[in-house]
């Protein structure tokens, strides 16, 4: 099942994404359990390729899901290739209906959110997982274990699809901070 | 010697701490617990110190509000009672409009629970409205606040969450 997610690229989705506005906190789309969706369906092969262009013209972004373009689906795009703290990576994918079968090796660590633009938080989350899902425009379920960054990334979008913020899993009263503003 | 609480609140600027434990240290003020914070551009330190008379820390904290801008408060308090009760630690995270009243009907919530609030942070950024608590519960009243915080969240069309807190012990 792996090889399917190695063979994977947003090309095979096979249509032009449109960039999104993204919706920012509070927004009722952001607290809401997403609704599983049909990867075969046009319209979420669509929303995938969507995702993934909000997410390319978006700098830093190494992940977006659905809620966050307003749209309460569970459906998802990662890519932390660029990303300093990557270990294992799977470059650009996009995943339906994923959730998290196995994680072990929690570690804190600080992250941020494209709908809460102003704060941090400081979070654990498991540093290695297993998790299943399904390519958009497939109908293969895919399962895969990664670990560091890219694990954090996929933790971060599986509680968007769920309705849940960093917020709802920061570490203490101190663990939130007011993001720095470089100019 | 005296067991001090000591605030001290005034517009943020370079040398505040600095120039608060110099003083205090003049008049042999020792601090021990304190948290130092800026909030919304004010900086704002609460401590705990044991020293001198208040007066005397009054005074010498006095020339730091020559501009009166630097508002400091000192009180004699009595020392902290060691047989004070904890309960089971647990985090409560708030988040969603801001409006009137959320801190005032979620820590009524947490307060007639049982729950003490040890340490509690608000931010508010734009429209959205931010409170993460960390609460010492009664045993086995964890599931009870679930749902009466959840109640309540509704009522002001905000998001709860209620989780026991990590204590790794190394």
């Amino acid at each position: 099942m792996t090889e399917a997610l190695g063979d994977w690229k947003p090309e095979l989705l096979g249509v032009d994404g449109k960039v999104l506005p993204v919706v920012s906190a509070p927004a009722a789309v952001l607290s809401g359990v997403g609704v599983e969706v049909d990867p075969a369906d046009p319209a979420t092969v669509q929303l995938a390729a969507d995702l993934v262009a909000t997410m390319r013209v978006s700098p830093g972004c190494v992940g977006l899901a659905a809620p966050q373009v307003g749209v309460g689906a569970q459906l998802f795009v990662v890519d932390v290739t660029q990303h300093p703290k990557t270990a294992t990576t799977h470059g650009t994918f996009v995943l339906c209906n994923a959730r998290i079968v196995e994680a072990s090796r929690w570690r804190p660590g600080r992250e941020g959110c494209m709908s809460v633009p102003d704060l941090t938080g400081d979070v654990k989350r498991a540093s290695r997982v297993v998790v299943e899902g399904v390519l958009p425009g497939t109908a293969e379920p895919v399962r895969f274990g990664t670990d560091a960054f890219e694990a954090r990334a996929l933790q971060h979008e599986i509680d968007h699809c769920a309705g849940k913020l960093f917020l709802d899993r920061v570490a203490g009263a101190h663990a939130i901070h007011q993001r720095k503003v470089y100019l | 010697m005296h067991e001090l609480a000591i605030t001290v609140i005034g517009p943020d600027r370079t040398g505040i701490v600095a120039d608060v434990a110099e003083a205090l240290a003049g008049v042999g003020a020792n601090l021990s617990d304190s948290t130092m914070t800026r909030l919304r551009g004010h900086f704002a330190m609460t401590l705990i110190c044991t020293g001198p008379a208040p007066e005397a820390v009054e005074k010498a904290l006095a020339p730091l509000n020559a501009d009166g801008k630097l508002l400091a408060t000192v009180r004699a308090v009595e020392p902290e009672d060691d047989s004070a009760e904890s309960g089971d630690p647990y985090l409560v995270s708030v988040h969603g409009a801001d409006r009137l009243g959320i801190v005032a009907a979620v820590t009524r919530v947490v307060a007639a629970a049982g729950g003490n609030i040890t340490d509690l942070t608000t931010r508010l950024t734009g429209p959205l409205y931010v409170i993460i608590a960390e609460v010492d519960l009664p045993r086995d009243a964890a599931d009870e606040l679930r749902e009466r915080l959840t109640a309540a969240a509704g009522e002001l069309g905000v998001d709860v969450t209620l989780r026991r807190a990590d204590t790794e012990i190394l």
